[in-house]
């Protein structure tokens, strides 16, 4: 078993597969009488965030707990970080507290490949600045498994800000280990050049939503992130909404079985409109409840033993 | 100076191999289990069987299509994995969880019966009576075992045996079954030196 959980690059297809598995036995346990197990009992998990988040810190929080693990949180606001603390000291101290697990998000791409270097404990990333986002790829192959039946030979569509995104890095990783067929969408200022051959070959890259929509088993819609509008990536919200914003219209023209995912926060009517969002093929609320089985697999495979 | 004395080649040991009982023998303690089943539960109401994997998830389909074939009643069967609840998790790799089927009618205020291969020193038992307690409420909980080889480590003890193998502790039991290995058979392993 691996030791980290970095990138979705970690895992080939046996773990990633075990790891899917492992989650599909914890989602039993969210119907039991009793929603915890003992199985980290002991074993203690921080949470290290300096981005704010609300699902991944929360869907990380819960998931220690059903595994009966000690939870620290640590936001980087209101704490010596604050006080201009670095990285490596405040590693430094959550070392020397005996933590098992470091669960971290970082403005900066890299920092938990840094973190790693310097903490004994497990490091899972949980989002690190435009780079990746490891668990929120394996939740999102899990719901796509768990709704389509299957990975291999799934087209799917990542559409939207491929350039900032560590969702689409992520799920191009590991879905292209998984055996499905990534096509990359969005405007060519969002879409940097030759990334699908960096980041897996056979990716592939469209620039026109609608063309790509008929032979689409998934359309995964990212988040257009407000803060990057005035960056002039394209010339106004309504002309990227009329472009690349998935709306009842297009929607009808995806195959009978296709599915409509979002990691979430969504930006109701800008990439994605109301009647898509809350349409029974949109699995977004699956996607949060699948969150927690698939972090709670992460962390069991990850400290369950004495993988050290 | 002395050489160091030329190592002795240890004399070779090869392990003895036993068959404690043969397919047919299998067969037979498992319909006898299940009269006893029929026997001590008065019919086998209320009741569900519960195989702690590997070999007992078959084993508890057996006896639960033996039952119905004696007396006509259908008794609900389950799978219940501990790999979460071993008290020896930390001390391996990190084990693969196994499925868990809780029957549709639940345990709740059910006799839970839970069947096993080999009883030996009683901590599987401990992790799915703990197991157990998370997924609800049985009124009673029994166990079955096809072997029960000795060196209890817990006090814990079988409710239906299908046969008492007195073991040394080196040595090892191992119960094979058509549905997994492709053949019923227990053997005992030992260590025995050639003479």
């Amino acid at each position: 078993m691996i030791r980290h959980l970095l990138s979705g690059a970690d895992l080939d297809a046996d773990t990633a597969i075990q790891i899917l598995d492992t989650a599909a036995e914890m989602a039993a346990v969210s119907g039991r009488e009793v929603k915890k197990l003992p199985a980290l009992r002991g074993r203690t998990v921080v949470n290290l965030f300096y981005e704010d988040s609300t699902r991944t810190r929360i869907s990380f929080e819960a998931a220690a707990k059903r595994l009966s693990a000690d939870v620290i949180n640590f936001s980087a606001k209101g704490s010596s970080v604050a006080k201009g603390e670095s990285l490596k000291d405040t590693a430094l101290t959550l070392q020397a507290m005996g933590a098992d697990a470091v669960v971290v998000r970082h403005p900066a791409s890299g920092a938990p490949h840094r973190l790693a270097d310097w903490v004994d404990g497990s490091v899972v990333n949980a989002g690190d600045g435009t780079h990746e986002h490891p668990t929120q790829a394996l939740l999102d192959a899990y719901t796509m498994r768990s709704r389509m039946g299957r990975l291999a030979g799934l087209s799917v569509a990542v559409v939207g800000d491929v350039l900032h995104s560590r969702v689409a890095r992520s799920n191009v990783l590991l879905l292209s280990t998984l055996g499905a067929k990534v096509t990359l969408v969005g405007p060519p200022t969002l879409i940097p050049v030759d990334i699908a051959a960096a980041l897996a070959p056979g990716t592939a890259v469209c620039y026109d939503l609608d063309a790509v929509l008929p032979s689409t088993d998934v359309v995964m819609m990212l988040r257009v992130q407000r803060e990057r509008m005035g960056d002039s990536y394209f010339p106004s919200a309504r002309e990227y909404a009329r472009r690349y914003g998935l709306d009842g219209a297009r929607m009808r023209r995806l195959p009978e079985h296709a599915i409509v995912m979002h990691p979430g926060p969504m930006n109701r009517g800008m990439e994605i409109t109301p009647e898509v969002a809350d349409s029974p093929r949109s699995t977004i609320v699956e996607q949060v409840t699948n969150g927690v089985s698939v972090r709670m697999a992460v962390l069991y495979l990850l400290l369950g033993g004495n993988n050290r | 100076m002395a050489c160091p004395p030329a190592a002795h080649p240890s004399p070779p040991r090869q392990p003895s191999v036993k068959v404690i009982l043969t397919s047919a023998e299998v067969q037979r303690v498992v319909d006898r289990i299940a009269h006893q089943i029929l026997e001590k539960t008065q019919g086998a109401a209320d009741t569900v069987l519960l195989g702690v994997p590997t070999r007992g998830a078959p084993l508890a389909r057996r006896l639960a299509e033996r039952i119905n074939a004696f007396e006509g009643t259908a008794v609900p069967v389950g799978v219940l994995d501990i790999t979460l609840y071993r008290d020896d998790l930390r001390r391996n790799a990190t084990r693969a969880v196994g499925p868990t089927q809780v029957p549709p009618g639940g345990i709740d205020g059910m006799r839970v019966i839970l069947v096993d291969d080999v009883l030996f020193s009683g901590r599987t038992v401990r992790a799915a009576l703990d197991a157990l307690s998370d997924l609800g409420r049985p009124s009673s909980v029994q166990l079955a075992v096809l072997v029960d080889r000795g060196h209890r480590q817990l006090p814990i003890r079988a409710d239906y045996v299908g046969k008492n193998i007195p073991t040394a502790l080196a040595e090892s039991v191992k119960v094979t079954l058509a549905e997994t290995d492709g053949v019923d058979e227990v053997r005992l392993y030992g260590e025995a030196a050639l003479s």
